[in-house]
């Protein structure tokens, strides 16, 4: 399996995304923002941080970044793409997958670790959850309150288009446990053709027992056996 | 522009300082030569009050690469790597507007590591309010801590640990100490000596606008009325920017492209070129017109003292201009060449053609003033023996109040704005003895530590000095490292004053003394002077940033209880000080009377024991008992770890609030099972360490006979409630 971990400036997860695709035997290729081509890759992964310093809007200027285009296209083709915290405001922002991503409902940056429900099960980056579906990820964003209207909610429910949401650690999906105020509890989406997510929490940062967990592996491993 | 004294009294400088100028430089100063001796002389920048007795500190051992003197220390941590820390004040500039103030404190911190050519890896901080009942204290914390925040998750360098305390002796002088850790291979380690005539000086980063100009001089002055004026001395910061500098000098320091470093911290500008030039024994020629400008018509003062962030000095190798540029072009940040290195030994300004300073740097850097303060030794005053009626206080009662104080609250309102875990490597974050983090790519880590003790060093500043020196020392053995070197962060009141410049000296004198039985040197640091405010003065708060190595991090500790069943022991001896102790100043009231003594003897001894139990894996968990005393440190580990304990206490003839809650120094809380309790007690017996078992841990409850049962559910709400309460949030 070929990736391209996509940097911007102001990019800061990108090493350690690089550190998890080596752990997993996944060939990758770093790729400047600049570049209009994008090499061969079966996944693309924009990894998170503060690209062009979340000026304007998070993720809003590297969405017009010269890779972009060739990314749509790489979607287009159902190619798959995982963005990750700023990678998943960038998507966004691209128009990629719908809805916004506001500030958190208390206003402040928020880091720890959360326990996610794996809520599909069905699609590449997530078949390895299957006996484990209540997992612990940390987050560290500070624009991760997912918004969107009525409509767009529905069509993420009914088509079971939301892959994680924010939970206690037995699972129950409720306010107390919805660390940043997200609809529907809402911490990841996939696009229609569900190749195409965008999460906040970040599972690149828990794949080695050392770090307290390892659930962030389940993603890289999964992904690599649907290949 | 004639030089009125007026003129130099608004520069920060006295009459006799301004004479001795004139006898150094042979004529009158014109304006711009003025400001750049008002940048270079203040104290923030000369040490001209501190230098005397800095000098008595101990500064090297056999892993120290780089003391004092440098950007940042470096010492040596094996396999070819080494460790380049530092910790800075940025406490004028947080109080007057506290985001900014605080997030280029941080700016500038991380700037100093990556000038050595080191990557950071973490950042940690010591920020210090008043008390929490003055009507500026919420608004400076949440500022502060957004700042703190803004900046290193912006940047992407995990904040790992640190502290917040609350003394109302910060009313108006809030401390915001950060402190940043970097790691380098031993033979890339970059300085700022410039080498070789003729080379080129280049100016990177971002442009030079009109924001901090005179930052360090108001930096080295007390508060008045007027702080609102003072607001364009803060500088703004850009994160983003600086972490496009940062890439961008990391990718051009993988070759020999750069003779000499230095970034643009205070004084901008004129202390980078006047500092680089002076330790190569060299001239300096810029030509202002080159310099990058935010803003049309700036005058060669506002640009000689500037403090806008993000900027470097470089002298570059003649034939590697042009790869250079590149690189900067890539990331789109500011590269000119500005200058060139001389045989002239003087610092020469150019602005439209036309010479407009010139001035011997020995003028300006050796020639500096130096002053040996008259100061006072702190007489201890006599305290009464005091008579409490103990009974009068619950143990439970007294247990809650301090846990719940804001000094003593868990704090992860505070953690959980700070990214912890970017960059993979954090394996102990804040609420810890010491945070830990991995060397990347290896099985061994960093332990990284910032302690202040701000009563103890009011209540005497000799003992309380070296206190906290030895409490940094601990809070790195108890995760398993080896303690290595620390950097220290003095802040003070106005040194002009007997008693403060003698809590400077006697501070010093503590720190020094610890350091030196330790063989804990400090290779780093900085002296925050005049944190004062119409004649109030800081508590003295010289803040010890440690670190410390764990070869193996498989041997590395934490400090949650592990297993019910197991056995708590208390290492060293405890004869139940309360003097200055949480207890008494949260519970009883009473603020006066002598801090804990340290012995040295000891505080080696049991903490080295410790470190032996830890490697040879036979403890379960351990833990420093400081602050609160043997209860309020049990109770930590209880919450931790989730398991709770049956306190049993030894016979003796201490009362019991002096036992529990008592704050003796050298100790250590560890846990250990059935399994090696002999083993343990053996080993602390052969070496003839103190120790006594205090308690069996058992599920859920935390349990005293006859005296209380408390659920770890209600202990761990009542330890975590401060802040909520505080912000109102549920």
């Amino acid at each position: 399996m070929k990736s391209s971990v996509i940097v911007f400036p102001g990019s800061n997860c990108d090493r350690d995304v690089v550190v998890a695709l080596k752990k997993f035997k996944i060939e990758n290729q770093m790729v400047w923002h600049d570049n209009s081509t994008l090499p061969k890759s079966d996944l693309v992964i924009l990894p998170g941080g503060f690209s062009y310093g979340d000026y304007l809007r998070a993720g809003c200027i590297a969405s017009k970044s010269p890779i972009i285009e060739d990314i749509i296209k790489h979607a287009k083709k159902g190619g798959l793409i995982l963005g990750i915290c700023n990678g998943f405001q960038i998507l966004i922002e691209t128009g990629l997958l719908p809805g916004v991503l506001l500030r958190n409902k208390k206003l402040r940056f928020l880091s720890k670790n959360v326990y996610l429900k794996v809520t599909n099960l069905e699609n590449k980056f997530c078949i390895n959850y299957k006996n484990n579906n209540i997992i612990k990820l940390p987050i560290a964003h500070n624009e991760g309150n997912y918004f969107a209207n009525d409509k767009i909610l529905k069509n993420l429910e009914d088509n079971n288009l939301i892959a994680f949401k924010y939970c206690s650690n037995k699972g129950d999906i409720n306010t107390e446990n919805n660390p940043n105020g997200s609809s529907n509890n809402i911490a990841g989406i996939l696009n229609d053709t569900k190749n195409i997510l965008g999460m906040m929490p970040h599972p690149e940062r828990l794949i080695d027992p050392i770090l307290s967990g390892t659930d962030g592996s389940f993603m890289f491993e999964g992904l690599l056996k649907s290949y | 522009m004639k030089i009125s004294s007026e003129i130099i009294t608004k520069h920060g400088l006295k009459q006799d300082e301004y004479k001795k100028i004139i006898s150094l430089i042979g004529k009158e100063p014109n304006f711009l030569e003025l400001g750049i001796f008002s940048a270079m002389w203040n104290e923030h920048c000369s040490y001209k009050s501190s230098k005397k007795h800095l000098k008595k500190l101990p500064t090297k051992n056999k892993n120290v690469i780089q003391g004092p003197g440098e950007n940042a220390g470096v010492v040596d941590i094996g396999d070819g790597d080494a460790i380049v820390f530092k910790i800075e004040s940025h406490n004028h500039p947080s109080f007057i507007e506290p985001y900014q103030g605080a997030a280029t404190g941080v700016g500038g911190i991380l700037r100093d590591i990556f000038t050595m050519g080191a990557r950071p890896i973490a950042t940690l901080n010591s920020i210090h309010f008043g008390d929490t009942n003055h009507p500026k204290t919420k608004i400076l914390l949440n500022g502060v801590v957004s700042g703190i925040g803004g900046y290193g998750n912006c940047i992407g360098i995990p904040t790992v640990g640190g502290e917040v305390k609350f003394d109302s002796s910060y009313n108006e002088n809030i401390l915001v100490n950060a402190m940043a850790v970097g790691l380098v291979k031993k033979n890339k380690i970059f300085y700022s000596k410039a080498e070789g005539i003729n080379q080129p000086v280049i100016y990177v980063g971002s442009k030079t606008g009109r924001d901090g100009i005179h930052g360090a001089s108001m930096a080295s002055a007390e508060f008045d009325n007027n702080l609102e004026e003072k607001k364009p001395t803060v500088q703004v910061g850009d994160p983003f920017t600086e972490k496009l500098l940062l890439e961008a000098c990391l990718e051009l320091m993988k070759d020999d492209s750069i003779i000499s470093i230095q970034d643009m911290g205070a004084a901008g500008l004129t202390s980078s070129s006047v500092e680089m030039a002076s330790k190569g024994n060299l001239g300096i020629e810029i030509d202002l017109n080159k310099i990058p400008c935010r803003e049309k018509k700036m005058t060669p003062y506002e640009m000689m003292l500037s403090e806008s962030q993000e900027r470097m000095l470089i002298i570059l190798n003649s034939n590697k201009i042009d790869n250079a540029k590149k690189i900067f072009k890539k990331w789109g940040l500011d590269f000119s060449v500005i200058g060139k290195t001389t045989n002239t030994k003087n610092l020469v300004l150019n602005f439209k053609n036309q010479e407009v300073a010139n001035l011997p740097l020995s003028s300006l850097s050796s020639d500096a003033p130096l002053y040996a303060r008259k100061w006072k030794k702190f007489v201890t005053p006599k305290i009464k023996k005091q008579n409490i009626d103990f009974k009068k206080y619950k143990i439970l009662e007294s247990l809650k109040t301090i846990l719940m104080s804001p000094n003593n609250s868990e704090k992860s309102w505070v953690w959980e704005q700070y990214d912890q875990t970017v960059m993979g490597d954090t394996i102990q974050k804040s609420g810890g003895d010491s945070a830990v983090v991995r060397v990347h790519g290896k099985n061994k880590g960093v332990a990284i530590t910032v302690d202040s003790s701000t009563a103890y060093c009011l209540a005497n500043p000799i003992a309380g000095g070296k206190q906290v020196v030895c409490e940094s020392w601990r809070n790195l053995i108890a995760v398993g490292s080896n303690p290595i070197a620390i950097t220290n962060c003095l802040n003070f009141g106005n040194p002009e004053k007997d008693e403060i410049m003698g809590q400077f000296v006697e501070c010093i004198d503590g720190i020094s003394q610890a350091c030196t039985y330790l063989d804990y040197p400090v290779v780093s640091g900085n002296v925050s002077f005049y944190n004062e405010t119409q004649n109030r003065a800081i508590s003295p708060t010289p803040t010890i940033g440690g670190v410390g190595l764990i070869n193996n991090l498989n041997n590395m500790m934490t400090r949650n209880i592990k297993e019910v069943g197991s056995y708590i022991i208390v290492v060293g001896k405890t004869s139940g000080h309360l003097f200055q102790s949480e207890f008494y100043k949260e519970v009883v009231g009473i603020k006066d009377g002598p801090p804990p003594d340290v012995n040295l003897f000891n505080e080696k001894n049991n903490g080295l024991l410790v470190q032996k139990l830890i490697s040879k894996k036979i403890l379960n968990a351990v833990h420093d008992v400081s602050s609160g005393g043997i209860l309020v440190a049990l109770s930590e580990m209880c919450i931790s770890g989730k398991i709770g304990a049956k306190i049993k206490i030894p016979e003796n003839n201490i009362d019991l609030h002096e036992y529990l809650f008592g704050e003796d120094q050298s100790r250590y809380l560890i846990e250990v099972n059935e399994k090696n309790k002999d083993d343990v007690s053996s080993i602390l017996e052969k070496n003839r360490i103190y120790y006594e078992i205090i308690a069996k841990t058992q599920k859920a409850n935390l349990y005293l006979d006859k005296k209380f049962n408390i659920s770890l559910t209600e202990l761990s709400k009542i330890n975590s409630m401060w802040f909520k309460n505080y912000f109102n949030e549920s």
